[in-house]
């Protein structure tokens, strides 16, 4: 089942005096989400992407604009008309109940010619507990389970009454780190078994990138660039999409364009061709620094961490926005830590040019400056 | 830990001075006159050692009136007010505009002086030769007869005294039952509105169960406060409630000491201890049947 949105909008009043005027959480938002395609809404906290989820899952009504489910349109539909199921960030499931009849819960509330006999429950039940693999748990309550127990126990509720969208509020902020990982890809592995169009919500990059098909930037209410993981990474549309994916981030410096040469404090780091001269934000990934006796970045060397197969040198430029520059290099390169200065040189491709008052992206044709 | 724990027992000791003395020790006293026949408190002295005390109170019509009525208090107005201070709990959460006045407005009779109360209802209730009261104008509109609440037939007596202890008790039942129900996260009901649960069923499967400790902790108060109804009679029906057939075992126990046909704290004590084995009971019974129904997360 497809997802369109179409000029979603939601407003919400300001708090106290009118005169603070409305708050708009979403903001326009005109995007579809393919048939059975797992899509993360990915931005920082307060920008809308939990309203969202909630917009498309009924619990808020939008301001303006339409969601339309396949072809029917959900816009004035109360959630459990729309045949979505949720996972609350904190799992809501219901302490008094056992797994068993948490997972039953949705179930027992089909009337009419949807209605179902216990065993049919019973069975539905064990199969949506197979699927998240915890049938041996059916009989426990909720707070004798662990936080990844839990989740599955809340994914397999949702997943019962077969919604054609399922919806995931920050899936994993509440487990710890290794279970976060193994979290998500057993949410990866359950989406990719039933084929279920899913939405999840996350602030965690790492989290978006890795499982995503497909995801969604979003700032202030506003989408900031929709696509496939690496290509949002390789591509970002402007500087907080550049600033918001990517471990350890991207380093952002002062520069300059100066008759077709891109200046990083006095250093002329590459040739941009086509570009007007301009001051300019300059966004550098860790992995686009190659070390180089005589390249053109000249940085104060910090300190080296090595990390097995990668080490990562930390060094300062007075051009950096950040405290330190981190730049990650394979493992074979030999650096002397005694030295004040480290020279690099830089991939035209992991190097990305910005307008410094609006962060737009700026594109250019490159050689490297020999 | 063997100078942690003599530690936490002397900070326990003041609390567990005053109870032995003002508590426990009283208790015991009480147990020990129910078996003394004839004790006299200001010569300290008594005929025989036994259960004529208990026959005796266990004879007495005015006791078996006294339990009669205690328990039709009991039964009528603890479902009653809980029942109903859960309605309009539900009813108080589910409001936006004008629930704290509200709220101010049903906790009132709390901060309310019991006594004046009782008079006010009095006033409401009674027939008089000047005037039928304020209830039985409206009972003449409906085309009923005008019934005397206060000096009438027992039903309207007990009537009254149920109507006011229900008034009476309710605030504080409102007042906790709104902060219980303040208490349950909103996801929960998020969660049953997505899956499509009718606002029936998540009364009765969600928001029940979940502030089902404290729906247990008003019934077991509300039965032992119940059963300890006293002023409630007074401030209705005046003192003399063997008269008006209107007394209950507390107010048995007071007559038996202080009334008019007062000075007998043998058969005071023996009272106080039926009361206390019947409260007990119930409350035993309550925590039985809790076991299933209330679930503590």
């Amino acid at each position: 089942m497809k997802i369109v949105l179409e000029h979603l909008t939601k407003k919400f009043p300001g708090r106290g005096r009118k005169s603070h005027g409305e708050v708009t959480a979403v903001n326009n938002f005109d995007f579809e989400i393919p048939d059975g395609k797992l899509v993360g809404l990915l931005g920082p906290s307060g920008c809308g992407k939990s309203t969202t989820l909630n917009l498309i899952c009924g619990l808020q009504k939008p301001t303006g604009g339409r969601i339309l489910f396949g072809e029917d349109d959900v816009t004035n539909l109360p959630p459990e008309h729309r045949g979505v199921g949720l996972v609350f960030q904190n799992y809501a499931l219901y302490p008094h109940l056992t797994v068993k009849k948490n997972i039953t819960f949705p179930l027992e509330n089909l009337r009419g010619a949807d209605k179902l006999t216990k065993s049919e429950m019973e069975a539905r039940a064990l199969e949506a507990a197979k699927l998240v693999q915890i049938e041996e748990l059916m009989d426990r309550r909720p707070g004798e389970l662990s936080g990844g127990q839990q989740q599955r126990v809340a994914i397999a509720r949702a997943l019962v009454k077969m919604p054609r969208v399922l919806l995931l509020d920050e899936p994993l902020s509440n487990l710890d780190a290794r279970l976060r990982l193994q979290t998500r890809e057993e949410i990866r592995r359950i989406q990719k078994q039933t084929q279920i169009t899913t939405v999840f919500v996350t602030h965690d990059q790492d989290e978006a990138m890795s499982i995503s098909d497909l995801i969604v930037v979003m700032k202030e209410g506003v989408v900031q660039q929709i696509g496939r993981p690496q290509e949002v990474y390789d591509d970002p549309v402007n500087l907080f999409v550049a600033k918001f994916l990517g471990t350890p981030p991207i380093n952002v410096f002062q520069g300059a364009v100066r008759a077709e040469t891109l200046y990083i404090g006095k250093d002329a780091v590459l040739t941009v061709k086509g570009v007007a001269d301009q001051e300019v934000s300059v966004g550098i990934r860790p992995e686009g620094f190659l070390l180089q006796e005589d390249g053109p970045l000249c940085c104060h060397l910090g300190r080296i961490e090595v990390m097995g197969r990668d080490i990562s040198v930390v060094s300062t430029h007075e051009c950096c926005e950040a405290p330190a520059i981190r730049s990650i290099i394979n493992a074979e390169n030999i650096v002397d830590a005694s030295s004040e200065f480290v020279r690099f040189a830089v991939k035209p491709r992991k190097l990305y040019l910005f307008r410094r008052d609006t962060g737009e992206r700026i594109a250019f044709d490159t050689d490297p400056v020999q | 830990m063997e100078k942690q724990n003599l530690k936490g027992w002397l900070y326990l000791l003041p609390a567990f001075l005053f109870l032995g003395v003002f508590m426990i020790y009283p208790l015991i006293d009480v147990f020990v006159y129910s078996f003394e026949e004839g004790y006299n408190s200001a010569s300290q002295t008594f005929f025989d050692v036994g259960m004529y005390n208990y026959s005796y109170v266990l004879h007495d019509p005015y006791f078996l009136q006294a339990v009669k009525n205690t328990f039709i208090l009991v039964i009528i107005t603890v479902p009653l007010s809980t029942g109903l201070a859960l309605l309009i709990s539900l009813g108080l959460s589910s409001i936006r505009p004008l629930k704290e006045l509200f709220q101010t407005v049903y906790f009132l009779p709390y901060v309310t002086n019991t006594l004046a109360v009782g008079l006010v209802f009095m006033i409401l209730f009674k027939k008089t030769a000047y005037s039928d009261g304020l209830v039985n104008l409206l009972v003449n509109w409906f085309g009923g007869t005008s019934v005397d609440f206060i000096d009438g037939p027992y039903w309207a007596k007990m009537f009254v005294l149920c109507f006011y202890t229900v008034w009476v008790v309710m605030p504080f039942k409102i007042l906790i039952l709104t902060s219980a129900l303040a208490s349950v996260n909103q996801v929960y009901y998020n969660a049953a509105r997505v899956d499509g649960t009718s606002r029936f069923r998540i009364f009765r499967r969600i928001t029940l169960p979940m502030i089902s400790p404290t729906v247990f902790y008003l019934i077991i108060t509300g039965f032992i406060g119940a059963f300890k109804a006293y002023s409630d009679a007074v401030a209705l029906f005046g003192t003399n409630l063997n008269a008006a057939e209107m007394n209950t075992i507390v107010g048995y126990v007071y007559d038996m000491l202080y009334g008019d046909s007062g000075g007998y704290p043998s058969y005071a004590s023996a009272a106080a201890i039926l009361l206390f084995a019947i409260v007990l009971t119930i409350t035993c019974i309550n925590l039985l049947v809790s076991r299933k129904h209330v679930h503590y997360t």
